[in-house]
Order: structure tokens, then C-alpha cells, then sequence
């Protein structure tokens, strides 16, 4: 690219209600951006990689803020910022992970801007696609990470089709484990759709990673009860500490009776397109118990078919280890 | 020694401003109809420029003027351009567009039309080096300063010779060697022979290099980011044009130069040839993808070295071989000074040093915080530790019985050393870090995670002399020390100045510290690099000091009688020594001065000062007394600033994460001048060493020649909460010979001294594996666990 880091000019509506939001974005379609916190958005817009015509300003509509307990479980709105979720009493109680998950996001500035809504419909973070370069992912017809001598450390071990990049959440791999519903608003009506069938691979749509569209604007997600007094693990690894993308991370929950798994849901993030459901590990630990061995065996299942590319095959053993630390150490 | 100043605290004069926000940096300042610039840059990491079309831009409402490399003054390769028409790294500025907005100057960029040939490139020296493989330049592949731009390649059965991992060692560029090596390697009990690769990675200031120009009465006016001040100006009017005389230059503060701020650098001069072009003030704002790219960065290594060691662990021979990744241009002498810097920390009975500075079309390169010899640090330390796991000796003993003391030498010639404590540190950070406790730690295990322990060691020259010094005390009693050597952020500006009070016995609240703008008559000084600062400016400091003194002592003699040895200095005043009650204020000596004219006003001075020197003092002239003089003082050695760190890490192996729990890191630094400061100096060293150890470096697509990591949170410099939750520093705290006030520079040798220790613990916590390569990230610790392959191929260098 010939110039990045500054700002284009375009069109700014700060809407005051969502009704408002939904109808800008109705008539602008593939013209518009939803802006929340801005910290995706603006880096796109900087790097002059992607130039809207129309920006939708969120921030001003208190009907997507704030958090809710309800009888079935909590209702966060998706302008929610991480800090206010990682903070929640309620949520720490019932689901300590996402509190954990948003605590790891990033770094304090970006957590207290960043909304929950915007984590969770956050762009992939290829440093190929970010700098401009006309990929699948793009709207061109290649794929430079996934060559020969590709820079791919931080890709995608499964379910590639042409693109290779993984989503880059914290809070994602959490919502699928806890069954999490995304309510999402259009000019047509709201819909509501699980957090496993609300992100996508390329398979279904290449130039997005979530089920909505230009129109549709997420309102908040549902967190239910189903997994509230289970045994939960989050962890992240990255690079640093703070300020950084997950290389993997794992969210788990458990229903342990007995000593014995009854249920488990197991989901890692960074390893493909979308937080990746390990249904095989899930099967390992249920009926048993969570032994160090079988911790172990959990692992060991969940790397078959993973297809690494030139840099990432260490996401193999790391990821096995994450999901032996899951069923190992979750409380 | 009793000093009233040296090794006591004060809050340096610009800590205020930068807290409080009131800190004007380059790109704070404004002018009158003042135009923004922009960068049009090289999408391509090596082209041409065929044809530029401007037509669209400059119809623009808004637009003022466009600068191409056609309007600049051209140096010769491999100089860095300031803009060019053969793009040497993707990044690389190409023309700037001036506009009454950053919005319409950036718009402006984007409907230029430049029409681009791509040129062969290369971002690999071994690349570079094969019999037919591409040279970053047309018909040049290796230069450096002072090695001219040539083409040198090996031959196939070098590479083919060397065999998987090792380096391959063809013709070097440069080489030395004292001593019979071959015999003594003979000699030697136990030979190691071990390849290794050093990252390339950028300096990240956090402030870019922005500038604002503007002309007035046939002077350039340059507000700039730099981390020097007078050493600055005739390297900006050449870049400009102009005589020095000519360049005012503004810079009283830096956000961060780390050795890419040292002088001045093309970027500084394109606002001042803009403004000349469109008749109005320019500020140019870097932003922080262009910095990583002109920012400058240190060079990788991939190297190779063979060491010979006696049954006590004492270096009989060791043999070097370093091959630099240079960038395109002229760069930094980062592989001699990997050699001169074992050459002092080790102090082998015989070395050869061998190297090569090939070009990439990567980043241009400068020094960065001990170049070459931090680098040099994190391949040799480790190999110590292995050294030392095979002939079971101690880790810190076998360091010690190389180590250098007063009688160390350093080089090809052997040169003498002004001072060397290295041993001293050693000692003294071995029980402050409790060494032979720490030591029953290493490869503790609890579940997953695995407890090492490291030292390092690292050097850098730590002062320079021939500069000069200026102080005045005028007729209100005030003592204004005049420093031309800049502001980098460490406070040794301020530091140093405090030599001059020592010396004149003068309360600090009293003294003013003129910098930061020529107009305030500056000297001649050195900048704020190469760990000089302290025992460079403490001597000139000293010198004009001890100018003044003898003019207060002459002038006390003339009015009250009696010969200036009759006389000595009290708190700001001269008093006879035989009746204290004959004195003289400095307030008063200072009107006595102007009244006297001649060499006591500045109305005469001495011819072996520098010309800026002798301006700065001719303005001044009949405002004081004037103390001045070049710092003539005797050297009898080389001065080396040397550091040894301990630390402790955390492995996970499971999850390939290093936990630094504990540095301790210790400074030979001579007195210490300024505790406050040096504690700052040491432990951000420590911070920056982490970012070498583990997570920072240059990441480049081969195939594209484009970089991966741009941004701060791609490029990972450490974050608050990577930071050691114990990190400890000291000091030896004895004095350097060749210093009238015993100090020397520090900076640089305390990150290499931590960043090698912290290598040296992981490798410790993994049962003494080495990689032979840093940053030591996360999958790399992950796959060794795992027992897989590393996923780079051996001596691949920009790579993940």
C-alpha cells in the first residue's frame, strides 16, 4: 500500500435507538459499518483497507448496553463494554469464564471501549488481509498465508477452504461452551441463533465470520442457566499478556456428579474459522472421571485431521495440552 | 569522596512538563499557515520508478506542493535518500505531498499515480550470499560503513560444506585474529562449535520521528525528534543544504530513540525542503506503520562460533564468524562489534573474528541498544552455560574466570581498558540474587511448569572525549550550564550538568540548564548515544567548569589583591584562603567578568574549540562569565560499560509460556552519578531485554518482501504484566581512571546482560536445550516438548 495509518472521510449517523440503527442500516446495506467500540473498525478504516461510505455509530443507543438477569439466565447487551462483563458480579458467579475470557481480552484501555458485541463480530486478524492484500477473504481469488512460504503461525489448522485464518476472540470459544444465544435485529424482525451456528467458516461465506449480514444489527446475547454451577476453564495463551491476540484458547464446561463427567462441552479458539466444538474429547470424559489420564486421552483425541500449515503445527500439541488442562484443572 | 551532588538524587528540570502534559514534542508545534505533509511510500521492496503522474493530485483544492526525489539532494549509495526513485523496502518514501490538511494530503497520495517496475529483492543473506542468488541492490549485495558497496558471493560448496544447521562460511568481508587460534583450539579440553541465529526487529520509538520546518531570514528552523542536540546540526544542513550556521534546530525533548534518534536521519529534512518548495511551514507527522519501517531496526545475525576451553573453564580460543542482515543502505556496524565485545567480556587467549554485511530489502538499519554486542550476548551466554554443564564448573565461576578486571584488553590490537569490574558485578549480583540458593531451584517441577536460572553478561565503550563545555554565571547569581547534547529520556543530560555545579561548589536550585534550541547558544557536545552521556559530558562539564573556577580565582586576585592560588572556592563565592572574610560573590565576579571583557566575558576564547562552540560563545559574549574549554583530559584506555543480570524463570510445558519471576541486574557504570536515574535506566533495560529474549523480531514474507508485524501489538514489545513482578538492579559503584569524576555510561550492556540471562534460564529450565536462536517464543519452546520439528527452517532469519 502506498499510504496506511490515517483516516478517510465518510458519512457518521449516531442513531439513539435501535429501531433507528436497524432502518440506516436497512437503507445503506453494503454501504454501511456498525461501529461500536471502534477498536476493529478504526484499524481498518486507518489502514485505508476498508472504506465505508456510511458509518453507523452505535455507542449512543442505551437499549444495547447493560446487563441482565433474568429468570432463564443473563441478557447482556451487545454495547456492553468487556470491563462492565469482566466486573459483573453475576456473571462471575455463574459463568466465571466469560468474566475471565473478557479480563483477557486485550489490554484495560481496549476492554473498557471494546463491547462485548464487538469481540464477538470482530474481523479476522491475518496480517495479509489486514494489510490491504486482495485475498479470498478480500473479495480476490487468492490466498497468500496459505502458500509455500507463507508467514502462517497464527492460522488455521482446520476446516480451511481457501482461507486459512481463525477467529481471533477470547470471548467466542466461551459463548459456545455455554450454549450462549446471539439475538440479532433486522428491518424484517429479531431472530434468535445459537452461538454454534452464529459463526461461520469460508465454507458458507468467505467474506464474513458471523451469521449476520450488513443489515442485521446484534442486539445482546443470552447466556442460560444450562451450565451455571458446572465446572468451567477458560485459559488463553498468547504471546504476552496483555495486548494480544490468542495463539489458542480453550473454553470448557463440566457437569460433574459423583466424580463422574455427565455432561461436557469443550470448544478451542484460534485453531479455525470459528471456535471449534471438540465434540470428540467431549465424548472421551463423559461417563468417566477426570483423571490426569483422561485428561490426557482428551487431549491426544482432539488433533486428528488437523492439517498444520508452515508455521503452526505447534498449535497441535498446544492445543492437546489445553484441552488435558481443561478437563485436568477446571473448577 | 565526599560530592555535594554526584550520587544524590534531584528531580531532573523536564520530568515536570512530561507529566503534566506541558512537554512540547515535534509534533506539538504550530506556525502561522503551517501545511501538512504526507508519504507516498514504496508498496514493493525493491522497484523503479517509472513514471509519476501528479496531475490528479495537484488539481486538488488544497494541495501546495508535491517533493519528489528529483528536489532533494542525492548522497552517495548506500546512504539512506530521503526520497527515492529506486525503492529499496516495502515502506520505503518515494515523494511527500504538502496540503493545508493531513485528510486532503493523504487523499492526494492515493490519486498519485505511480508507475512501478519491480526489481529482483532478497530478505535473506544466505540468499544473498548463494552462487547466482539476488542482491537487494542492482549489482551490489554487501556494504556497510566504511565497507564499500560490492558484490561478493560464496561459492555452492561452502553451503554445501557447511552441512543442515551449520553455517556455511564463505569469504568474509572483514576479519582479525590475535593469537594462534588453531593451536590453541589444539589445546583446549572442550570444543564447542555451534551455529546461531539473532533477530532483526524494530525500535519502536514510542514517539515517531515527526518534524515541523520552517524558514525565516535565510534560517532553517527544525523542530525535531532526535535524541541529540548540536551533533544533530551539521548532519541536518546537509541533509537540508545549508551551512550548519544556517539550522536552528528545536528538540528539547525525544519520546524514544534507543540508538535510531542518534543523529540527524533524511526524514527530519523532507519538511524542510517542502516548506522551501511551498513557501509556508511543513509539519510532517510520522505515523506508526511508516515509523516501523524508517524507524530504523537492529540487524539479525546468523552466525557461528567455535570456542575452546581449558579444564577450568578458561577460553583458550574462540573463533567467530558473523554474517549481519544489513538491510539496503549503509546500516550499523553491529558484526564488529560482536567481535570487539566477546573480545572484552571473555577475554579468550586467542580469537578470530570473521564477518560479512549483506544488504536485504528489509528496513534500513541503526544501531539499537548495544548493536551487535547484545546480540553477541544472547548467542555466546547459553553456550557459556553448556560450556560449564561439561566441564561441571559453576555458571557464575566460569564467567568469572574470563571476566575482565582493570588489566583486560580489548580487540584485535589489545587495547587497554580505562577500568573493568565485571567481576565485581558478577559477585555482587550473585548474592543479591542469592545464586548458590537459586541454583538448588533450577529444574524444580511443579505440574507442568519447570523452574530456570541464568546470568548474562553484555559491554558497550561507554564514553567519548574531545568535546566541549560551556558554562556562565551571570551578574543575578544564576549558573547556566549550556548543553548541547540533547534529551533522550534518561535524565543524564541533567545528570551530567551536575558536574559543572560539583566542580564550581554551587547550589543546585541555582543553576540553569540551557538545551533543547541553538538559540540558547549551545556547545559543540556529542549526542545521546553509544552509552557516552555520563562519562563524555562529565568531562566536558568539568573542563568548562574548571574554566570558570580559574577565571573566578583570576578575577578574585585582580580586584582583592593577591595571586588566584591565594584564592579558593566557598558556596557561589570566591573567598581569599589566608582571610576569609576578603570574597566575592559569583554574582559580583560575574559583573567583574563583563566589566574585564577579554576571555573572562567570552570577548576572547580559545582556537581549539569547536566552531559551533565558538559561535554560541560569541553570542553570549558581555552577558557573564564565561567558562569554556575543549575537554583535553588525558585517556589512557578504552572505557567499557559492562553489566552482568540473573534471573529467574517460570516455564510452562505445556503451553510453551516463560514467566520471568526475578532479574537482578548490575552495572559497572563507574560512580554513580544519579541513583533515580540510573534505577530507571537498569530496569527498563531489563524490560527491553525480555522483548529481545522473547517475543520481539522482524517477521517478512519471502515471497511478497513484506513485513507481517507493523503495528505495537504485532510487533509485542513487553506489556505491564509481562514485566518481572521482581526485578532488583545495583551497581558497582567504583570509580573509572580516565574520568576526573570516576563515572562512565551504562545504558546499552544492561539490556544485553538481562536479555542473556533470561535466555540463559529458559535454556536452564529445559535441561540446558539450546535453541541457538531468539526470540525464544512460545511454539518454539512447545515443539521442543513435543519433540517435533521447529516449524523454521536452521538459520532462516525474519521468520516467525
Amino acid at each position: 500500500m502506498i499510504i496506511r495509518d490515517m483516516m478517510p472521510g465518510f458519512e457518521l449517523y449516531q442513531p439513539k435507538s435501535i429501531e433507528d440503527a436497524v432502518a440506516l442500516l436497512d437503507k445503506h446495506g453494503k454501504d454501511s459499518w456498525r461501529l461500536a467500540g471502534g477498536n476493529d473498525s478504526l484499524s481498518w478504516f486507518k489502514d485505508r483497507a476498508k472504506k465505508p461510505k456510511v458509518v453507523v455509530d452505535l455507542t449512543a443507543i442505551p437499549a444495547l448496553r447493560g446487563i441482565k438477569e433474568t429468570a432463564d439466565g443473563v441478557e447482556i447487551g451487545a454495547l456492553t463494554s468487556l470491563t462492565e462483563i469482566e466486573r459483573h458480579p453475576g456473571i462471575r458467579q455463574k459463568f466465571r469464564t466469560l468474566a475471565e475470557a473478557a479480563a483477557k481480552v486485550a489490554s484495560p484501555q481496549i476492554r473498557n471501549s471494546g463491547t462485548l458485541g464487538g469481540n464477538v463480530a470482530q474481523d479476522a486478524r491475518c496480517w495479509y488481509y489486514r494489510a490491504g492484500m486482495p485475498c479470498y477473504r478480500a473479495g480476490g481469488n487468492t490466498c497468500y498465508a496459505d502458500t509455500p512460504e507463507g508467514m502462517n503461525r497464527e492460522h488455521a489448522l482446520f476446516e480451511a477452504d481457501r482461507c486459512v485464518a481463525v477467529t481471533p476472540s477470547d470471548i467466542n470459544p466461551v459463548l459456545v461452551a455455554l450454549e450462549a444465544k446471539m439475538v440479532v435485529r433486522n428491518a424484517k424482525g429479531e431472530r434468535v441463533i445459537n452461538a454454534e451456528d452464529f459463526f461461520i467458516g469460508p465454507r458458507v461465506d468467505i467474506t464474513r465470520m458471523t451469521a449476520m449480514d450488513t443489515k442485521d444489527l446484534l442486539v445482546a446475547i443470552r447466556v442460560p442457566n444450562t451450565w451455571a454451577g458446572a465446572k468451567l476453564y477458560f485459559e488463553k495463551v498468547a504471546d504476552r499478556e496483555s495486548w494480544d491476540f490468542p495463539l489458542v484458547n480453550i473454553a470448557s464446561a463440566m457437569v460433574v456428579r459423583d466424580g463422574v463427567v455427565q455432561q461436557a462441552r469443550i470448544v478451542c479458539g484460534g485453531v479455525q474459522c470459528t471456535p471449534r466444538r471438540l465434540r470428540v474429547a467431549e465424548d472421551v470424559v463423559k461417563g468417566k472421571t477426570p483423571s490426569p489420564d483422561v485428561a490426557k486421552l482428551a487431549g491426544q483425541s482432539v488433533t486428528r485431521g488437523a492439517r498444520p500449515l508452515n508455521y503452526n503445527h505447534f498449535k497441535v500439541p498446544l492445543m492437546a495440552n489445553l484441552v488435558a488442562r481443561a478437563v485436568r484443572d477446571s473448577t | 569522596m565526599a560530592f555535594k551532588h554526584i550520587g544524590k538524587d534531584f528531580l531532573p528540570p523536564d520530568v515536570t512538563a512530561k507529566v503534566t502534559g506541558r512537554a512540547r514534542y515535534a509534533e506539538d508545534f504550530r506556525a502561522e499557515g503551517m501545511l501538512f505533509a504526507k508519504l507516498l511510500v514504496s508498496p514493493m521492496p525493491h522497484a523503479k520508478v517509472k513514471r509519476i503522474d501528479t496531475s490528479a493530485a495537484l488539481k486538488m483544492k488544497g494541495v501546495v506542493a508535491i517533493l519528489t526525489a528529483d528536489d532533494v539532494p542525492q548522497f552517495p549509495p548506500p546512504e539512506d535518500p530521503i526520497l527515492t526513485n529506486e525503492p529499496l523496502f516495502a515502506g520505503q518514501p518515494i515523494l511527500a505531498v504538502a496540503a493545508t490538511d493531513e485528510y486532503i494530503a493523504a487523499e492526494a497520495v492515493e490519486r498519485i499515480k505511480v508507475d512501478l517496475e519491480p526489481l529482483p529483492f532478497v530478505t535473506d543473506p544466505l540468499d544473498s550470499l548463494y552462487p547466482g542468488g539476488p542482491n537487494a541492490r542492482e549489482n551490489a549485495n554487501v556494504a556497510n560503513i566504511r565497507l564499500n558497496l560490492q558484490t561478493l558471493k560464496w561459492e555452492a560448496g561452502d553451503f554445501a560444506n557447511a552441512g543442515d544447521g551449520k553455517l556455511p562460511m564463505g569469504k568474509p568481508a572483514e576479519q582479525w585474529s590475535y593469537g594462534d587460534v588453531d593451536a590453541a583450539m589444539a589445546k583446549a579440553k572442550l570444543v564447542i562449535d555451534e551455529s546461531f541465529v539473532t533477530q532483526g526487529l524494530a525500535h519502536h520509538s514510542m514517539e515517531p520521528r515527526s518534524a515541523m520546518a520552517t524558514w525565516q531570514n535565510g534560517k532553517c528552523i527544525v523542530y525535531g525528534s532526535s535524541q541529540s542536540g548540536s551533533f544533530v546540526v551539521p548532519g541536518l544542513a546537509r541533509l537540508v543544504g545549508v551551512k550548519p550556521e544556517e539550522i536552528v534546530y528545536v528538540g528539547e525533548y525525544c519520546g524514544g530513540g534507543f540508538g535510531s534518534k542518534a543523529g540527524a536521519y533524511p526524514l527530519m529534512a523532507i519538511p524542510a525542503h517542502l516548506s522551501k518548495k511551498a513557501g509556508k511551514p511543513v509539519l510532517l507527522r510520522i505515523t506508526r506503520a511508516e515509523e516501523f519501517a524508517l524507524g530504523q531496526g537492529r540487524p539479525g545475525f546468523q552466525g557461528r562460533v567455535k570456542i575452546g576451553f581449558a579444564e577450568n573453564g578458561r577460553i583458550l580460543a574462540m573463533d567467530m564468524y558473523v554474517v549481519h542482515e544489513n538491510g539496503p543502505n549503509t546500516g550499523f556496524p553491529d558484526f564488529r562489534n560482536a567481535g570487539s565485545a566477546a573480545s572484552i567480556v571473555f577475554q579468550p587467549e586467542t580469537m578470530r573474528w570473521r564477518g560479512i554485511s549483506v544488504l536485504t530489502n528489509t528496513p534500513p538499519r541503526g544501531a539499537q541498544r548495544g548493536p551487535g554486542e547484545n546480540q553477541i550476548a544472547l548467542a555466546l551466554e547459553p553456550l557459556i552455560d553448556k560450556a560449564a554443564r561439561e566441564l561441571n564448573l559453576d555458571r557464575v565461576a566460569i564467567r568469572r574466570i574470563n571476566a575482565p578486571d582493570n588489566d583486560g584488553k580489548i580487540g584485535e590490537r589489545r587495547e587497554p581498558l580505562s577500568s573493568a569490574y565485571l567481576k565485581d558485578a558478577l559477585d555482587k549480583g550473585a548474592a543479591q540474587f542469592k545464586w548458590e540458593e537459586k541454583k538448588k531451584l533450577s529444574g524444580q517441577r511443579q505440574g507442568s511448569k519447570v523452574i530456570g536460572i541464568g546470568v548474562g553478561q553484555a559491554y558497550h565503550s561507554a564514553g567519548s572525549f574531545g568535546f566541549d563545555g560551556l558554562v556562565r554565571i551571570t551578574p543575578d547569581g544564576k549558573i547556566h550550564i549550556h548543553t548541547g547534547v540533547g534529551n533522550l529520556g534518561t535524565f543524564s543530560y541533567a545528570s551530567t550538568s551536575r558536574i559543572a555545579a560539583e566542580v564550581l561548589n554551587c547550589k543546585w536550585e541555582n543553576c540553569i540548564i540551557e538545551r533543547g534550541d541553538s538559540r540558547r547558544h549551545l556547545p559543540w557536545n556529542l549526542g545521546q548515544f553509544g552509552s557516552n552521556t555520563n562519562y563524555t559530558m562529565s568531562r566536558t562539564n568539568y573542563v568548562a567548569a574548571m574554566d570558570a573556577k580559574q577565571k573566578l580565582l583570576e578575577i578574585a586576585a585582580a580586584n582583592l589583591g593577591g595571586k588566584p592560588e591565594d584564592y579558593d572556592l566557598g558556596e557561589e563565592v570566591v573567598v581569599s584562603k589566608a582571610d576569609r572574610s576578603k570574597s566575592v560573590t559569583f554574582a559580583k565576579a560575574a559583573q567583574l567578568a563583563i566589566d574585564m571583557g577579554g576571555k573572562f566575558s567570552g570577548r576572547e576564547m580559545a582556537e581549539d574549540l569547536n566552531p559551533i562552540t565558538k559561535a554560541s560563545v560569541s553570542a553570549l559574549a558581555g552577558t557573564g562569565l564565561i567558562g569554556v574549554a575543549k575537554d583535553k583530559l588525558p585517556k589512557k584506555g578504552l572505557t567499557p560499560a559492562l553489566a552482568a543480570a540473573f534471573a529467574m524463570v517460570e516455564v510452562d510445558t505445556e503451553t510453551g509460556k516463560v514467566k520471568v519471576l526475578e532479574v537482578v541486574n548490575v552495572a559497572d557504570c563507574g560512580y554513580v552519578i544519579h541513583p533515580a536515574g540510573l534505577a530507571t535506566q537498569v530496569n527498563g533495560a531489563t524490560v527491553m531485554g525480555l522483548g529481545l529474549a522473547c517475543l520481539e523480531r522482524y517477521v517478512y514474507d519471502p515471497k511478497l518482501g513484506l513485513p507481517a508485524n507493523v503495528g505495537f501489538y504485532q510487533c509485542k514489545p513487553p506489556s505491564y504484566l509481562d514485566v518481572p513482578p521482581a526485578m532488583e538492579w545495583a551497581a558497582v559503584d567504583k570509580p573509572d581512571g580516565d574520568n576526573p569524576m570516576g563515572v562512565k555510561g551504562i545504558g546499552e550492556p544492561i539490556q544485553g546482560s538481562a536479555a542473556s540471562a533470561i535466555v540463559s534460564a529458559i535454556s536452564d529450565a529445559l535441561g540446558g536445550h539450546l535453541f541457538n536462536r531468539t526470540p525464544i517464543v512460545a511454539d518454539m519452546i512447545v515443539n521442543q516438548v513435543a519433540k517435533q520439528a521447529q516449524s523454521y527452517k536452521p538459520l532462516q532469519v525474519n521468520t516467525m
